[in-house]
């Protein structure tokens, strides 16, 4: 009687162990990239998640009613948006010679869509040292359309302000080959299946790898 | 657009009311002083949607729906994550 139960008890607590592993790496994962971020003294005093996570939903809902419909889903989808390069011969467009990715609060990456190539990194950020509500970083998605905006409208001065670097120093490289590869896909399928007006083209979560690099 | 919260509505107006056109000037001046960049979002006749940077009231389309006020870009870059 002993032994049935014991060993039900062990596989019992294995396989608790098991369902239960991803999540407990995941939020030690995140403890502990907090921790670094509070020693590196880049969390603010008074950092409030509650806030912080009402500021990005305004902050969706404010890119959202500005780029169009496909570029909501692929920012829903894969956690980044893509955008043409118009300073070639080309002109803006998906005849250009280059284009851009921008990630949430990491630098633009300049590539060749042709070969995947890539080309350069831009450091650049909206910091308001004003720190209205206890920080001076914007939430993602604000972080994210104000790369849009300044690109889109004056790409040669976002460029100019921008500090440039070979691709690698803080993005990595293997991941936005990765990302331009699921862009593809994600391209190929959208193809096939169109955007319905008012609706993504999937599901509407971020992609986990973004939402922790954000 | 303000860190840790998002959107925030400055001013509202119709452009055509000249008190309403004057709060609405004065309310961009400000902004534009505190150092933010001023942007109105636009769509292409093909549909594509842009931006276009404003630096004085009178570069904003009369029909704009709104201006949006970001932070001046900065070159910069946080220590390397990897």
């Amino acid at each position: 009687m002993g032994l049935p139960l014991g060993t039900a008890t062990v596989v019992l607590v294995v396989l608790l162990w098991e369902l239960a592993r991803p999540t407990f790496k995941r939020t030690l994962t995140r403890l502990h990239l907090l921790w670094r971020e509070h020693q590196r003294g880049r969390i603010p005093a008074g950092y409030d998640p509650g806030r912080e996570r009402r500021a990005e939903q305004r902050a969706r809902a404010l890119l959202r009613s500005c780029v169009s419909e496909r570029d909501w889903a692929m920012y829903s989808d894969l956690g980044f948006l893509h955008v043409w390069g118009g300073l070639g011969d080309h002109g803006r467009g998906s005849g250009a010679a280059y284009a851009y990715l921008i990630y949430p609060h990491k630098p633009i990456v300049a590539y060749m869509p042709q070969t995947g190539e890539l080309l350069n990194e831009y450091c650049v950020a909206f910091p308001d040292l004003t720190k209205p509500y206890g920080s001076s970083r914007l939430p993602d998605s604000d972080d994210v359309l104000a790369k849009w905006m300044a690109l889109t409208a004056d790409e040669r001065r976002l460029v100019g302000e921008a500090n440039m670097h070979l691709p690698g120093r803080q993005v990595d490289p293997d991941r936005v080959r990765r990302d331009i590869a699921r862009l593809r896909r994600w391209e190929q399928q959208l193809a096939r299946e169109p955007i319905q007006p008012g609706g993504g083209s999937g599901s509407d979560g971020l992609d986990p790898d973004n939402i922790r690099a954000a | 657009m303000k860190p840790g919260h998002g959107e925030i509505v400055l001013a509202e107006g119709d452009v055509e009311v000249p008190e309403q056109e004057q709060e609405l000037i004065e309310a961009f001046r400000r902004e534009l002083d505190a150092g933010m960049w001023a942007a109105v979002p636009t769509a292409t006749p093909g549909g594509r949607r842009e931006a276009e940077l404003v630096k004085s009231f009178d570069e904003v389309p009369r029909d704009a729906e709104r201006v949006i006020f970001f932070p001046r870009a900065a070159g910069g870059a946080p220590p390397a994550a990897r």
